[in-house]
C-alpha cells in the first residue's frame, strides 16, 4: 500500500513539475531560448503573490488573477528587450544573459527580502487539508488542485497554439521565422507573445510552489529550474504533454526513491533523468509543436 | 523600343518614358560578407507587367529579390515602391504594404496544415480580391486536402500552397523566386499556366527564373544578370536567342565568339 501511495503522490507532484516545465519548453520550442532564469522568475511571481495578498487582502487562491497578468507583461517586455537583443547576437548569448538575469534576481531577492523562506496561504484549510482512501493513502487537496490546474493549463495551451491566431503565428514563426516575415508577421512581437504566455505559466508555477512548499531566494535555481529541466528532458523537448509525462515520471521516481530511503528522493529523480538522457535523448514524447 | 544589351549601369533610359514604375530599384549593391553579390543593379517594374529576372546560378537573382523583400540589407542603392523609398523598411512592413514574395524552396510552415499556412498568409492581409476561397477555387484539389500537413503534398502542390499563401495577403507586387526549382516540367507548365488568372486581378509580377524559355514565354520584360551585373534587358520579342545565350553565359566578346559578333550583341 505504501508503494501505491508513493506512486499516487508522485503522479500528483508531476502536475506541479509540469507547471514549472511547460513555460520552459514553450520558450525553447519557439525561440530556442533556454531560460536559465525560469525558476527565479517563478519565485518572483510567488513573492509578488505574497505582496499582493498582504496589501490587497485578495483571497490567496485568487491572487493569480493579479500575478498572472503582471508576469505576462514582464515576459513580453523582457523578451522584446533583454532576450531579443541576446538572440540577435546568438542563441548562446541568451544562455549567458538569462544566467545573468538569474543571478541578479536571486541576489535582488536576498537583498530586499532576506534569505527567510515564506509560504503562501500556509494556514489555509486547502493547503493543509487532505482526504484519505483506506488507511494508507492520503491525498492532499492542494496537490490535487495543482494537478488539475496543470492539466487545465496544458489543455489551454494546446487550444491556444492550435486554434488561435497568435498560436498559429507562434508555430509558424517557430517553423520558419523568415517565411513568417514574408507573410507580414513581426516575429519579435510573436516571440513576445510566446514569452508572455510562458511567463503566465511561470506565475502559476511560482504560486503553486509557494503554497505547496516554501519559497526562498534560492528556490528558483536549486529546485524549480532543475525539476523543470528534468521534466522537459524526460518528456521530450518542445512537446507540451511531454512536460506532464516528464513531470509525472520525475515525481514518481522521487517518491519511490523516498520510499526506499528518505534521503534518496532527489537522487532517484535525477537517476531517471540521466537514464532517459542516455537511452532516449529526444525524450519520451519526441514529436513537438515546434520540432523542426 | 529595342532591346539594349549593356554592361553595368547603362541599361536604363528608354523605359523611363513608359510611365511611373510600381517598383523601382536604383543602383543596388549587395554584399554577402566580402563577396559582392549585386553590383549596381537597377530595374523599373511597371504596373501590371510580368518582369522576369533570368541568369545562371549565382548570378544574384535571388539576392535581388530577397533584398527587395527586405531580407538583405544593401550596401548602397535604394528600393522604391509606389514612389516611396522602402529601403530601410523591415520585411514584414513591406509585406503588409503589398510587396509579397514566394521564397525559393517554397518555405511552407511544416508543422501547419495547408489551411493554416493560408491563414498565416491572410493574417496581415491588405484589402483586395484574394481570399482563401478564391485560392481554393483556383487550385481545385486544395480544398479537400486543406487539413493535411504540407509535408504530405507533392512539390508542385507545395508550390501552389506557397503561391496561395502569398496571394491571400493581397500583394500589389508578387515576387516569385525560382518557381520551377525541383519540379517536373509538366508541373512547372501548369503552375505558370495560372499566371494569367493571377494577373487578371491587377497584380504585378516580378519573377526570378533559371528556366529561360519559361521566363521568355510568360514575361513582358526580361533582365538578365551575370555575376551581379545586368547583361541584357528588353522585351522578350525584341531579344534573339543568341543575345540571351550570350548574356546568360557571358559569352559576348570572349574568344569563343566569331569576330564581328560583339557589335551585333
Amino acid at each position: 500500500m505504501a508503494w501505491v501511495n508513493a506512486i499516487i503522490q508522485g503522479i500528483l507532484t508531476g502536475g506541479l513539475y509540469a507547471l514549472f516545465a511547460c513555460g520552459l519548453s514553450l520558450m525553447f520550442g519557439v525561440m530556442k531560448v533556454v531560460n536559465l532564469a525560469h525558476g527565479d522568475l517563478a519565485v518572483v511571481a510567488g513573492y509578488i503573490a505574497i505582496g499582493v495578498i498582504t496589501v490587497t487582502h485578495v483571497p490567496v487562491l485568487w491572487s493569480f488573477v493579479i500575478v498572472v497578468p503582471i508576469m505576462a507583461v514582464l515576459g513580453y517586455v523582457l523578451q522584446r528587450t533583454l532576450i531579443q537583443s541576446a538572440l540577435d547576437r546568438s542563441v548562446l548569448t541568451t544562455l549567458l544573459v538569462t544566467f545573468g538575469l538569474s543571478v541578479v534576481i536571486e541576489n535582488g531577492l536576498l537583498q530586499f527580502f532576506t534569505a527567510n523562506s515564506r509560504g503562501i496561504g500556509a494556514n489555509l484549510a486547502l493547503v493543509t487539508g487532505a482526504f484519505t482512501i483506506g488507511s494508507q493513502i492520503s491525498i492532499a487537496y492542494l496537490l490535487l488542485l495543482i494537478f488539475a490546474v496543470a492539466v487545465a493549463v496544458l489543455l489551454g495551451l494546446q487550444y491556444f497554439l492550435s486554434r488561435s491566431k497568435y498560436g498559429r503565428l507562434i508555430r509558424a514563426v517557430a517553423d520558419d521565422k523568415e517565411a513568417a516575415q514574408l507573410a507580414g508577421a513581426d516575429y519579435r512581437h510573436v516571440f513576445g507573445i510566446a514569452a508572455a504566455v510562458a511567463f503566465a505559466t511561470v506565475a502559476l508555477g511560482g504560486i503553486a510552489f509557494g503554497m505547496y512548499s516554501d519559497l526562498d531566494p534560492t528556490t528558483g535555481t536549486d529546485t524549480i529550474l532543475l525539476f523543470a529541466f528534468a521534466a522537459v528532458v524526460i518528456g521530450g523537448l518542445g512537446s507540451l504533454w511531454g512536460t506532464l509525462l516528464g513531470g509525472i515520471v520525475l515525481g514518481v521516481a522521487q517518491q519511490i526513491g523516498a520510499q526506499i530511503n528518505i534521503s534518496d528522493e532527489l537522487l532517484a529523480g535525477y537517476i531517471v533523468f540521466l537514464i532517459v538522457l542516455v537511452l532516449r535523448p529526444q525524450g519520451l514524447i519526441s514529436r513537438g509543436v515546434q520540432s523542426s | 523600343m529595342s532591346a539594349s544589351a549593356a554592361s553595368g549601369n547603362e541599361v536604363r533610359g528608354d523605359r523611363a518614358a513608359d510611365g511611373t514604375p510600381l517598383l523601382e530599384v536604383r543602383d543596388l549593391v549587395v554584399h554577402h560578407g566580402q563577396l559582392m553579390a549585386l553590383d549596381a543593379i537597377s530595374l523599373r517594374v511597371l504596373p501590371g507587367e510580368v518582369y522576369a529576372i533570368i541568369g545562371a546560378n549565382g548570378a544574384g537573382k535571388s539576392t535581388l529579390l530577397r533584398t527587395i523583400a527586405g531580407l538583405h540589407h544593401p550596401t548602397s542603392g535604394s528600393v522604391l515602391y509606389d514612389g516611396k523609398d522602402v529601403t530601410g523598411l523591415r520585411p514584414e512592413r513591406r509585406a503588409t504594404q503589398g510587396i509579397v514574395m514566394v521564397p525559393e524552396g517554397r518555405r511552407l510552415f511544416g508543422s501547419l496544415s495547408v489551411e493554416e499556412n493560408l491563414k498565416v498568409g491572410a493574417t496581415y492581409a491588405r484589402q483586395g480580391p484574394w481570399t482563401m476561397e478564391r485560392v481554393y477555387e483556383m487550385f481545385g484539389w486544395m480544398r479537400e486536402r486543406r487539413n493535411q500537413p504540407t509535408a504530405q503534398l507533392s512539390g508542385g502542390e507545395q508550390q501552389a500552397v506557397a503561391i496561395g499563401r502569398a496571394l491571400v495577403a493581397n500583394p500589389r507586387v508578387l515576387m516569385l523566386d525560382e518557381l520551377s526549382l525541383g519540379l517536373a516540367p509538366v508541373v512547372v507548365q501548369r503552375i505558370y499556366g495560372m499566371l494569367p488568372q493571377i494577373l487578371g486581378t491587377g497584380l504585378t509580377v516580378l519573377l526570378v527564373e533559371q528556366d529561360v524559355s519559361q521566363a521568355l514565354r510568360v514575361a513582358s520584360h526580361i533582365q538578365c544578370l551575370l555575376e551581379g551585373r545586368t547583361t541584357l534587358e528588353g522585351k522578350p520579342s525584341d531579344v534573339t536567342a543568341d543575345q540571351v545565350e550570350a548574356a546568360y553565359f557571358g559569352l559576348a566578346g570572349t574568344a569563343a565568339s566569331p569576330a564581328g559578333e560583339e557589335s551585333e550583341a
